[in-house]
């Protein structure tokens, strides 16, 4: 009871490094609940992600077919039915809105099942880690065989898991790159060894950093190198669920067999049988019964581990679940659970990502595929004409966001009886400038406005650009001024 | 040489020693991919100074392997990008002016070209944005001393006014005052004559008749019955809002007292043909084209 504990102990405790060097963690295999979706989930984003590529979608003639494409030589996003220009860069700032408030919402509701369940670094790690196990052996093995030297065979497995390891990096790194050129003339290109040196070195700086974080660096990363973790426990709180262990009916922990014999003596004695399942399956090699840690990526595995025990002894199962900081207090009251998806702050994010996805989606479906933008010439600002009017000269640059080219038409709207006038183009119309617009690209024009003007007019008037597109009838508009000198 | 016996508890290791607020300094040696990195440097280093130029010498310097010289290296980009430019700029050398004008990507090309070269070459007498200045023209405009048509253009940048060229513009502003020819009085008189041509205000004693037959005797040779001006000539038209020197009867009495001369230079020795032509359309897009 009074046990002295020296001075020493405690600062030891205090001065903990803030690096504890990499210790290898030998998870074992687990089935279950949480595994089964943790499975279907690696499937669906991995099938994603290596497959999407390929799909195609026709865009009409001469435009890329495929759903997904970053076309940054031309300065193109593809996606499905939507082709974004540089100008319109905005609608990433819109998804990565969406993102931070859908994390914050999962984080609300459920805590790091981001990182459990989704995570890139997640997903290929437990790849990995399947891919060990299938080569290698499960956790005891894998641990008798560390204590012993090498053999020939070992060796031979362990040489195998890394080709196995560096194939998937390998692909994942290809994956990377076909989303940025068009997906089947690439894969033919690579094999030629036709393709761009740029595809090769960004195959190499993939496959190298796949390798290293899911191969080497694992709960690593998530530990030191990324900043999620901290950044999801300050937005936590008291009602979200986390993995728990729920010390309140495991305490006091006690084997099996001791417990049986307690309990026939009427003693209380708590559920947990000490028999280290949980943290045997840890894939940040942690123990959850000490409580809630930043290794801890929420992801399960402990609650099916210790599910499938407490079913062999029949007790209850969920010593370990999905529980919040309210609820622990509560049992030990006698009171019952308490659980609260909906509060005020799942509200707000709820909303909020509501609202963005409508502006978002207003946007797209409101964008015009006719556009320009004016820039008033600054030197000279205006010209004085022989007759006495004045000349204003801007650029105009004109967009045409459809796949086929068109004629347009440019009006203004400016100073009484101004007139308008297209360089280069004058020659072809004389009253109305008209000017082709090839398909998918930008014109830039100069464009003259001219306005007698006298001592009564105004020193700055605005003056309206219109493009019309003679065959639609898609207009678009633009405003600038109109200046005296 | 460590002298002192100072372990740090924590990880069991000697410190430097030192001592600063409490803290020490644990006396942990250089990584090896530090020293090896650091080695790397030296290596390289010296390969660098046998590789390429590196080593001062009294009156020369060393050259290396590899002969290195920014210079020449300079002049074999520039070489190639004359090389690369070659090919597009010789589209414009077979168009017509008109024909540039007229096609959009020609146009933008030649504008460009124009552009850079007009910053170069022009820039220092119109100013940047072609604006002009007091006795240099403002090439925005619509008022043009040796015509403003795409070939006229051309023709002046190519020889100037003035310059020497055999083929120049030549014309001159006779100095009516220096020369004996005009009096003052009748100087200041046509000075205001000319300012009521383009309807500006006149002195409250002005003699128009007198005004009207010494413009017919004196001025009209080169401006004209009308005062409208001879692109021939580089005369001015003087009913129009536009001034080079000045409109006012200060400057309008300098101009006549001691005529005017400006000196255009003739482009087509110093520029290439294409150059030229390009400059031309440039000058001519900028709207005051005729
Ligand atoms: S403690 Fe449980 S939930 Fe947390 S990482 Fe380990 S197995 Fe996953
Ligand atoms: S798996 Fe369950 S019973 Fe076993 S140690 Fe962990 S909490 Fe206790």
């Amino acid at each position: 009871m009074n046990k002295t504990v020296s001075q020493d102990d405690l600062l030891i405790e205090e001065d903990r490094p803030l690096y504890v060097a990499h210790r290898t963690v030998y998870p074992q295999s687990v089935r279950g609940t949480f595994r089964t979706i943790k499975w279907r989930l690696m499937a669906v984003c991995l099938g994603i992600y290596y497959l999407l590529p390929f799909v195609r979608w026709h865009r009409g003639l001469g435009a890329p077919d495929q759903a997904v494409l970053l076309d940054l030589p031309n300065r193109r996003f593809y996606f499905f039915f939507i082709e974004l220009w540089p100008q319109e860069l905005y609608y990433f700032t819109g998804l990565l809105v969406l993102a931070a408030m859908a994390l914050f919402l999962m984080n609300a509701l459920g805590g790091r099942i981001w990182c459990g369940y989704l995570c890139p670094q997640t997903a290929w790690t437990d790849l990995f880690y399947a891919v060990e196990r299938w080569v290698e052996g499960d956790r005891r093995e894998r641990l008798r065989a560390a204590a012993r030297p090498i053999t020939m065979g070992r060796a031979a497995k362990r040489v195998l898991k890394h080709a196995i390891w560096l194939t998937v990096a390998w692909w994942t790194g290809g994956a990377w790159v076909l989303y940025f050129a068009d997906a089947q003339t690439l894969v033919r290109d690579l094999a030629t060894f036709q393709a761009p040196a740029i595809a090769y070195i960004w195959i190499g700086i993939l496959t190298a950093s796949t390798y290293l974080l899911a191969g080497y660096m694992r709960e690593q990363v998530c530990v030191y190198m990324c900043p999620w973790p901290r950044i999801q426990a300050a937005l936590t709180d008291e009602w979200a669920l986390n993995v728990t262990y729920k010390y309140d009916r495991g305490e006091q922990r006690c084997s099996l067999k001791k417990s049986v014999d307690l309990r026939a003596r009427g003693e209380r004695v708590g559920d947990c049988i000490d028999c280290n399942q949980c943290a045997a399956v840890c894939p940040a090699g942690i123990d959850i019964r000490n409580g809630a840690q930043l290794g801890c990526i929420q992801c399960g595995l402990c609650i099916d581990a210790c599910d499938a025990v407490m079913k062999k002894v029949g007790r209850k199962t969920r010593l370990i679940g999905y529980d919040n900081d309210i609820n622990i207090r509560r049992r030990m009251d006698g009171k019952s659970e308490l659980f609260k998806p909906v509060r005020p702050r799942t509200i707000v994010y709820a909303s909020l990502i509501a609202v963005v996805c409508a502006v978002m989606l207003y946007a797209l479906l409101s964008r015009t595929l006719l556009d320009l933008s004016v820039l008033h010439d600054r030197n000279p600002v205006a010209v004085k004409l022989s007759d006495g009017s004045i000349r204003n000269g801007y650029t105009v640059r004109l967009l045409n966001k459809r796949g086929f080219d068109r004629v347009v038409a440019i009006d203004i709207d400016g100073p009484p009886e101004a007139s308008v006038h297209v360089v280069g183009v004058d020659s072809v119309t004389v009253d109305r400038p008209m000017i082709v617009l090839a398909r998918d690209t930008t014109t830039e024009l100069r464009v003259l406005v001219t306005a007698p003007v006298d001592n009564k007019s105004e020193r700055s008037m605005p003056v309206r650009f219109r493009v019309t597109d003679i065959g639609l009838g898609e207009v678009a508009s633009a405003t600038d001024h109109f200046v005296l000198p | 040489m460590i002298e002192h016996n100072d372990i740090d508890r924590i990880p069991g290791r000697s410190t430097t020693g030192h001592e600063w607020d409490g803290i020490r300094e644990l006396n942990t040696p250089l990584p090896r991919w530090w020293i090896l990195a650091f080695y790397a440097t030296i290596l390289w280093a010296i390969g660098y100074w046998v590789v390429y130029p590196a080593w001062p010498l009294l009156s020369n310097y060393t050259t290396g392997a590899l002969h290195y010289s920014t210079r020449a290296s300079v002049v074999s980009d520039l070489a190639g990008l004359e090389k690369l430019r070659g090919e597009k700029m010789a589209v414009l050398g077979k168009a017509s002016l008109t024909e540039i004008e007229n096609d959009p990507a020609l146009l933008a090309l030649a504008r460009a070209r124009g552009k850079t070269v007009f910053a170069d070459n022009c820039a220092p007498c119109h100013g940047s944005g072609a604006a002009g200045a007091k006795g240099y023209p403002n090439l925005n405009d619509d008022d043009w001393l040796w015509g403003g048509s795409l070939d006229q253009i051309l023709q002046t940048i190519q020889f100037g006014a003035r310059s020497g060229h055999a083929e120049a513009h030549e014309g001159q502003m006779l100095a009516f005052g220096r020369d004996g020819i005009l009096k003052i009085g009748e100087i200041v008189t046509v000075a205001n004559y000319v300012r009521s041509l383009s309807g500006l205000t006149t002195a409250a004693n002005f003699d128009a008749a007198a005004a009207t037959r010494i413009f017919a005797e004196n001025c009209a040779v080169c401006h004209g019955e009308n005062a409208k001006g001879n692109q021939a000539l580089g005369a001015p038209n003087l009913t129009d809002g536009i001034w080079l020197y000045g409109s006012d009867e200060a400057t309008l009495v300098e101009t006549i007292s001691y005529g005017r001369t400006g000196v255009m230079p003739a482009w087509s020795g110093r520029l290439d043909p294409i150059t030229v032509k390009a400059l031309a359309v440039y000058v001519h897009s900028l709207g005051g084209g005729q």
